[in-house]
């Protein structure tokens, strides 16, 4: 346990000017008390660089989806705060967009439908939406399946449409709760390699949410680790590990592995006994 | 249905049950049981008749509007007990002890109150079905998933667009469920409250015809109301169908 004797101090504001040179987000000094006095967070800091992906790791139950959930503006902080490009959040909004652990696909919607669903909140003309939706889609890899309806598609093509719909709003950050914890284990290496691809012709800024190190280590440029509830940050590692070779490559190269080793050493010590 | 190899169509259960029914009637064992085929003649003797035309209007007339308030309420009601915890056990005592009571005993005084007209029926429609409607509604959209709701608001959803949108469709399975209990409840609001009135529509020519030994007549009316209610029923279990389909994956 931490002693931490200021957990509601005065978040500290920036400027508020957008700098297009500084972080996309900022996390700081985030705590979290639930309704029944759970302390979830207790003074989280971050920053998530700008065009990368960082993951958040770390025991289960340690507040991982609530932090991105308040970075989302899905929930409200306790006190603390998130600025994304200098503006602090109180609410969701057109720059981010959120990848669901159980998907959250409407049942009633075909896919192409459900992936045009955050264009037609947003009220733009169905021909234009369906057709941005259409592309992102088949860049997902679900051609021909424009006219399915979930509960006809596997978890891992689900989750596909979730990632399209996402996507196609053309946001600048990319929000993903633990997006492969219900994707099988082969499956999810796959939709491992096929993301780090998209984003890659996308260039957006992804902050992952995931209770796997291999994961964390293989998606990320950047890793958050935080500690048991109620949670602080650990530590930031950049594993940096060289992607060039494919995927093979990558799960057996040294720097791969040690990076795995040390980072469950580190959360070794928040574990549960 | 089928019978050694042979698919029945679920019609001749009914062909049987006229049969039997027409054995009976002719064996002239209870004075209750015309034969059948007397109550088919009784349906071309009562329905053209202005009594009948007459009670089949006003009763219609008290259920139409009676459930058209229970839909309004119904539905108002569930969402708000669905959507916000306090609300919901604020009301939920209320709308299930109505729901379990016995609302026959109080046509009387809601006679004595609005009068023996068209007043008393509706009252009697509302009584009868708002219950299960509100308490269905509250199901149905407790259970939406909050990942759906938070997807829509994640996506920048305005209010209405996350009630007509994600809530109502995603509680259309319960709702159908409770505007199909709704209006067989409403039925039998109406049918009692006019048996209990005594002197208007559909409850008038039961009591002139059970007290007059008109069984025949007796019957085909019951029939036409059996009929009214099957396909009223039968006709919301149709939409239920389509969106079966869903209900449990949401």
């Amino acid at each position: 346990m931490t002693n931490r004797t200021s957990p509601t101090s005065e978040p500290t504001m920036s400027d508020g000017v957008r700098d297009p040179g500084g972080p996309a987000v900022r996390v700081v000094d985030l705590a979290k008390v639930f309704a029944g006095g759970v302390r979830a967070l207790d003074g989280v800091t971050f920053d998530i660089p700008r065009g990368e992906l960082t993951s958040i790791i770390g025991p289960s139950g340690c507040g991982k989806t609530t932090t991105l959930k308040i970075i989302a503006g899905l929930v409200d902080a306790t006190s603390g705060l998130v600025e994304v490009d200098g503006t602090p959040v109180t609410e969701p909004g057109p720059d981010r967009a959120f990848v669901f652990q159980d998907f959250a696909l409407m049942p009633w919607a075909t896919v192409l439908r459900n992936a045009a669903f955050g264009l037609e909140l947003r009220g733009v003309p169905r021909k234009e939406r369906e057709e941005t939706a259409r592309e992102y889609v088949v860049k997902v890899g679900l051609a021909g399946f424009e006219d399915a309806y979930p509960h006809q598609l596997s978890g891992g093509m689900r989750q596909r449409v979730g990632l399209a719909r996402a996507l196609a709003v053309d946001a600048e950050i990319l929000l993903m709760d633990e997006p492969f914890a219900s994707v099988d284990e082969q499956i999810r290496r796959k939709f491992q390699e096929d993301l780090l691809r998209l984003l890659s012709e996308e260039n957006k800024t992804v902050i992952f949410v995931t209770h796997s190190i291999e994961e964390a280590v293989y998606v990320s440029d950047q890793i958050v680790i935080m500690t048991r509830a109620p949670s602080q940050v650990s530590k930031v590692v950049r594993p940096g590990v060289d992607r060039s070779g494919g995927s093979d490559h990558i799960r057996r190269s040294p720097a791969y592995l040690d990076w795995v080793e040390r980072i469950w050493a580190e959360l070794q010590g928040y574990l549960e006994t | 249905m089928e019978l050694r190899g042979y698919r029945v169509p679920m019609a001749f259960s009914l062909l049987v049950w006229f049969a039997l029914w027409e054995v009976i009637g002719r064996l002239e064992l209870v004075s209750l049981i015309p034969p059948f085929t007397d109550v088919l003649l009784a349906f071309r003797e009562v329905v053209p008749t202005a009594d009948f035309v007459e009670a089949a209007t006003i009763t219609l007339q008290a259920f139409v509007i009676g459930m058209a308030l229970s839909f309004v309420l119904g539905f108002g009601v569930g969402f708000a007990m669905g959507r916000n915890r306090a609300v919901g056990s604020l009301m939920g005592m209320w709308v299930n002890i109505f729901e379990s009571s016995p609302l026959t005993a109080i046509v009387p005084a809601l006679m004595a109150l609005l009068g023996f007209g068209l007043p008393t029926m509706i009252a009697t429609v509302f009584l009868f079905s708002v219950w299960v409607i509100a308490l269905d509604t509250q199901v149905g959209v407790e259970r939406v998933s909050s990942s759906l709701v938070e997807m829509a608001r994640s996506f920048g959803a305005s209010k209405r667009a996350l009630y007509f949108q994600i809530l109502l469709r995603a509680a259309l399975p319960e709702l159908l469920a409770g505007i199909r209990l709704g209006l067989i409840r409403g039925m039998k609001g109406v049918v009692i409250g006019q048996l209990l009135i005594a002197v208007v529509g559909v409850g008038y020519l039961f009591e002139l015809y059970s007290r007059s030994f008109l069984m025949p007549q007796f019957w085909a009316l019951l029939i036409v109301l059996f009929t009214f209610a099957f396909l009223a029923s039968e006709a919301v279990a149709y939409f239920e169908r389509k969106v079966s389909f869903y209900a449990s994956s949401r």
